[in-house]
């Protein structure tokens, strides 16, 4: 199924055009990805406005993860263009044709773009305030004892003031994944990508993690979000995109997918969820 | 002079020996120290652009790595090292004329021995390496290349620095091996310890007393080695202890009991 990557009311529902129709600082568009034989990914448009929050859910192995992925070019996308704060990602274009980057220029891009992983994926030999500083520090070359203060500032955020020398084997999965919102946020991030963020957490624990999440999006931060966490979809996104089978088939407000006028498909993937 | 049936010792020239070395023993010890650790250190370095090489994207340049760590490690040192000097010089490609390197005059010997031990060295480092960093969890790089991390760059700062809590322990062993190694260049004439104490014999005739005294220089070099590395590694395994066990081994040590 091909998607049109249309700005118009009508088609917003199955393309996920932001609504305002702003300047979108994601554009995914017509995005097909495979891994050998099998494709993940068949034909996606997406675009999300700058502040916006976007909720992706689906069931696993619907392509949610890989489109994620994609976005920051972990993977790299067989055909389609996706851009990031107007810029494409993964390929530049030479004369009509698209070459893969080079990994430096991949690198480059990356440094705008958040992620958040579902396992954490902590550097285990540093601390939590190492962890924090180590992007802005050997990435971006900023002098430590700046950095030290601001990734000090990110963690007291994140309720881990307390925390900054602990190693992340001191640390519980939800304390861990704070620090990881903590890590990618020092970069600065004009794009916040989280993938199952809460998934392999501690019941327990999975509250202050969407908490720190809330408050990001409060405070404007543009969040494209894998998440099975309904009621963080509900409470605060300003989208939810729903995909199947390597498309996305819905999309719209939460009120539109969790109200009365629901459509089957939405109907039936929640009640699969309880 | 001890005399037990047809054995004897000289146990008056073995202690004399053994505590109180003359010049050339103490020479030959701080050879063989110099030499095992240049060579390592050469290996390292070497061994770390051979494991990329193993783990590159280019099949070209997976296969050449293959084939140089296949043969190091397949054959004997002491065949390559007899190789690298002999026959070389032999087959003429490179006859080793002495090289003055500021006051150091280095023998060809010398060159040969340091050349074979570091490449013999490079091809086991080389597995090591590979090794370790394949163990590192796939995430890292995710998480790595995520914030903007190019490839050196996340080798240096996150992959190495995991990979070489996986590497001390055989590394250690391998310097170890390398101390003891480098007995057999006396065969090429290097004067290291061995060698030194084979010239001693042949003035003296005290084999036993000074294959002895050898030997027991050997240990002791091992055994301080295997304290540092035991630093080491607790080193490295900081992170790894949970919160409350970096204040408890401390408190155990200090109480009298």
């Amino acid at each position: 199924m091909v998607l049109e990557l249309g700005m118009s009311d009508t088609s917003m529902e199955r393309t996920g055009g932001n609504p305002a129709g702003l300047q979108p600082i994601v554009r995914v568009a017509d995005v097909h990805k495979s891994f050998g034989q099998v494709q993940i990914l068949k034909g996606v448009s997406l675009d999300v406005a700058r502040g916006e929050v976007v909720v992706l859910v689906g069931r696993s192995g619907s392509g949610k993860t890989t489109l994620v992925r994609c976005i920051n070019r972990l993977e790299l996308i067989d055909k389609g263009r996706i851009y990031v704060d107007g810029e494409l990602i993964g390929y530049k274009e030479k004369a009509g044709k698209l070459i893969p980057e080079s990994e430096a220029a991949v690198a480059r891009h990356r440094r705008h773009i958040g992620m958040v992983f579902q396992r954490f994926n902590l550097f285990p030999h540093l601390t939590a305030l190492e962890n924090v500083m180590v992007g802005p520090v050997r990435v971006l070359h900023r002098p430590k004892s700046e950095v030290q203060q601001e990734a000090q500032a990110l963690l007291a955020k994140v309720g881990l003031g307390e925390k900054v020398h602990n190693y992340p084997s001191q640390l519980s999965g939800g304390q861990q994944q704070r620090v990881a919102i903590a890590r990618a946020l020092a970069m600065k991030p004009s794009v916040m990508l989280f993938d199952e963020p809460t998934s392999a957490l501690d019941p327990e624990t999975v509250d202050e993690v969407l908490d720190v999440m809330r408050n990001l999006a409060k405070g404007g931060m543009t969040m494209i979000v894998v998440t099975h966490e309904m009621r963080f979809a509900r409470d605060v996104s300003d989208r939810i995109v729903m995909m199947e089978a390597g498309a996305i088939v819905e999309a719209g407000t939460p009120e539109a997918f969790f109200g009365n006028s629901r459509s089957e498909r939405s109907k039936a993937f929640l009640s699969a969820l309880q | 002079m001890i005399h037990i049936g047809g054995i004897s010792f000289d146990l008056d020239f073995f202690l004399k020996y053994l505590f109180n070395p003359p010049e050339m023993i103490w020479h030959g010890i701080l050879m063989t120290i110099a030499i095992a650790i240049i060579a390592q250190v050469a290996g390292v370095v070497l061994g770390f652009g051979v494991a990329i090489a193993r783990l590159s994207k280019f099949a070209m340049l997976r296969g050449l790595a293959g084939l140089y760590s296949w043969a190091w490690r397949g054959t004997p040192v002491l065949v390559q090292l007899l190789i690298v000097y002999t026959g070389v010089a032999a087959a003429g490609v490179y006859r080793y004329p002495e090289i003055a390197l500021g006051p150091l005059l280095i023998s060809g010997p010398l060159q040969a021995a340091l050349i074979t031990l570091s490449l013999n060295e490079a091809a086991y480092m080389g597995e090591i390496f590979r090794g370790a960093i394949q163990t590192i969890d796939r995430g890292q790089i995710d998480a790595a290349r995520a914030i903007g991390m190019r490839p050196s760059t996340a080798m240096r700062w996150v992959i190495l620095p995991q990979a070489m809590r996986t590497v001390i322990p055989p590394l250690g062993n391998e310097f170890t091996l390398m101390i003891k190694g480098t007995s057999l260049l006396s065969v090429i004439g290097v004067r290291e310890l061995f060698g030194s104490v084979q010239n001693i014999n042949s003035a003296t005739f005290k084999t036993f007393e000074l294959f002895l005294i050898a030997a027991i220089w050997y240990l002791a070099m091992t055994t301080v080695l295997s304290i540092v590395q035991r630093f080491v590694e607790a080193r490295l395994r900081r992170h790894e202890l949970p919160a409350a066990a970096t204040v408890k081994p401390n408190r155990s040590l200090l109480s009298a009991r």
